[in-house]
């Protein structure tokens, strides 16, 4: 993708690309990495405390303690989010914060509050699943397809 | 009078006779908040909507110059304004409050010198006499409209710049005394075909260089003849990029004669990233923090030029390059007068 982009470019274009990119300040990787699996691994810990708590407290089974804890994560985010402390979090935290379900409730969360002044029904409605949208159209369909190949290999391999 | 290719040279002294600047929480927290006029503690300004709030500091910006004028909304003959928002709705919504004949500008970040050549040029040919020119970004509408929503936790890179809420107007007569527009080189699109919108500061450097180096030929002077050569919002990254070419072109730049309202209004502690952006940022920095230097006689001449980046939401999902421009305006004192 990069490479056909840079076809396109002019050699003037390219030089000055090039010469900008020298200049510019680069995303620490490996300090991003570590503070990503520090902070995922964290949120994930956290996940099965309170998995643990429902599973200890209330009666659930291993299999049935997964829902009431993604919903208590998806609360706790969609709270943070509401009271402004979820993207300083996540500025820092980065991956760490955006691949866990968390990440997922603050992508609605934000969106709905960013377009509450439209009103509910086109503003909050019409744009919650902005972000969230592709996540789900894409992890449905591929969802769809992995269930597909498994159906005919199952059928053909008896 | 058109001198060169694209520089316009005001005869007739277009005087800046006030300024009124009216900024957000994050820049009164910033190291020019005694420069400016109004500081607000609140994103919302007591609206129901951010973008009713720009529309609020805009009217606060425009009364705050009037009345320093000692003049009345009645008295402005024509009112020159852009803002990013869709349709340029802020500045509208303003310039229906003051009533005045308007007309509405976008340039993106480079609005505010748009706005002050334009104004300088109908002062300078007669066809008006005073002449309100303004500029307003606020942050959470600039971020709704071309980034993602201002809650949403995704990580910025340390390119990313920070759009400052303010809104600067200044006001221009053909009578008064002190500050004066003398000159203004207006801009072509240059496009080096940077499209990440997180990285605006070099996307705009090789427009900002374009515009002082077509300044510089087309009016004979140099970097010698300026207190100081101030840009928009380039940021840090965009003003060593924009420096660095400079010196490629030939020029001897003076650390001290080149410098970016983007990386003056925050201080380096505060988390802007690259620096400052925005419509707000060359307005507020220009009217408030630079007139005030030229007043206490620190700064001369000085000429500014602001860069905007002339992307919408729209051409960048389609994977449009980022065409940038940047218009210059020169300011003089007359400490004589």
């Amino acid at each position: 993708m990069s490479n056909q982009k840079k076809k396109t470019l002019t050699p003037v274009q390219q030089e000055y690309q090039s010469f900008a990119q020298s200049r510019e300040p680069k995303r620490s990787v490996v300090h991003n990495c570590f503070t990503a699996f520090v902070v995922g691994g964290t949120i994930c810990l956290l996940g099965q405390f309170i998995q643990n708590f429902f599973i200890w407290q209330f009666g659930f089974t291993k299999e049935t303690a997964g829902n009431p804890t993604v919903a208590v994560l998806i609360f706790l985010a969609a709270l943070l989010t509401g009271l402004g402390v979820y993207d300083h979090f996540a500025q820092w935290a980065g991956a760490g914060t955006a691949v866990p379900v968390t990440g997922f409730a603050n992508t609605i969360a934000s969106a709905a509050i960013e377009h509450r002044t439209e009103g509910f029904v086109l503003g909050v409605g019409g744009n919650m699943f902005k972000l969230a949208g592709p996540v789900i159209v894409f992890g449905v369909f591929s969802a769809f397809v992995v269930a597909l190949i498994k159906t005919i290999l199952t059928s053909l391999g008896g | 009078m058109l001198q060169g290719h694209q520089s316009w040279v005001f005869s007739n002294r277009p005087h800046i006779i006030s300024t009124g600047t009216v900024v957000g929480p994050f820049e009164a927290n910033g190291p020019l908040a005694l420069d400016f006029d109004l500081l607000h503690e609140d994103m919302w300004l007591e609206q129901d909507s951010f973008e009713k709030a720009e529309r609020r500091i805009l009217e606060q910006a425009c009364q705050k110059s009037l009345s320093k004028a000692g003049l009345r909304k009645e008295d402005i003959q024509f009112f020159l304004s852009g803002d990013l928002v869709n349709q340029i709705t802020p500045s509208s919504f303003a310039a229906r409050t003051l009533s005045a004949p308007y007309i509405g500008l976008f340039g993106a970040c480079s609005t505010s010198m748009e706005a002050l050549a334009l104004g300088s040029l109908i002062i300078d040919s007669g066809f008006g006499h005073t002449v309100l020119c303004a500029a307003v970004s606020h942050n959470a509408t600039v971020e709704k409209q071309f980034r993602y929503p201002t809650e949403y936790g995704g990580q910025k890179p340390p390119t990313a710049q920070w759009t400052v809420t303010g809104a600067g107007a200044a006001l221009l007569s053909s009578q008064g005394t002190g500050i004066h527009t003398t000159s203004a080189t207006i801009g072509r699109i240059i496009d080096m075909g940077i499209s990440d919108p997180f990285n605006m500061g070099s996307a705009m450097a090789p427009a900002a260089v374009d515009t002082i180096t077509a300044h510089f030929r087309d009016l004979g002077v140099s970097f010698q003849d300026y207190d100081l050569v101030i840009t928009g919002d380039l940021g840090r990254v965009g003003h060593t990029i924009a420096r660095d070419l400079l010196i490629k072109h030939g020029f001897s730049v003076p650390d001290d004669r080149f410098s970016d309202c983007g990386i003056l209004i925050f201080s380096e502690n505060q988390p802007a990233f690259s620096g400052g952006s925005g419509c707000g940022c060359s307005a507020v920095v220009t009217y408030g923090h630079i007139i005030n230097r030229m007043k206490k006689g620190e700064l001369n001449r000085v000429l500014v030029v602001a860069t905007g980046a002339l992307l919408s939401p729209l051409s960048y999902q389609q994977k449009d390059t980022i065409p940038c421009i940047a218009h210059a305006v020169s300011l003089e004192i007359n400490h004589q007068e």
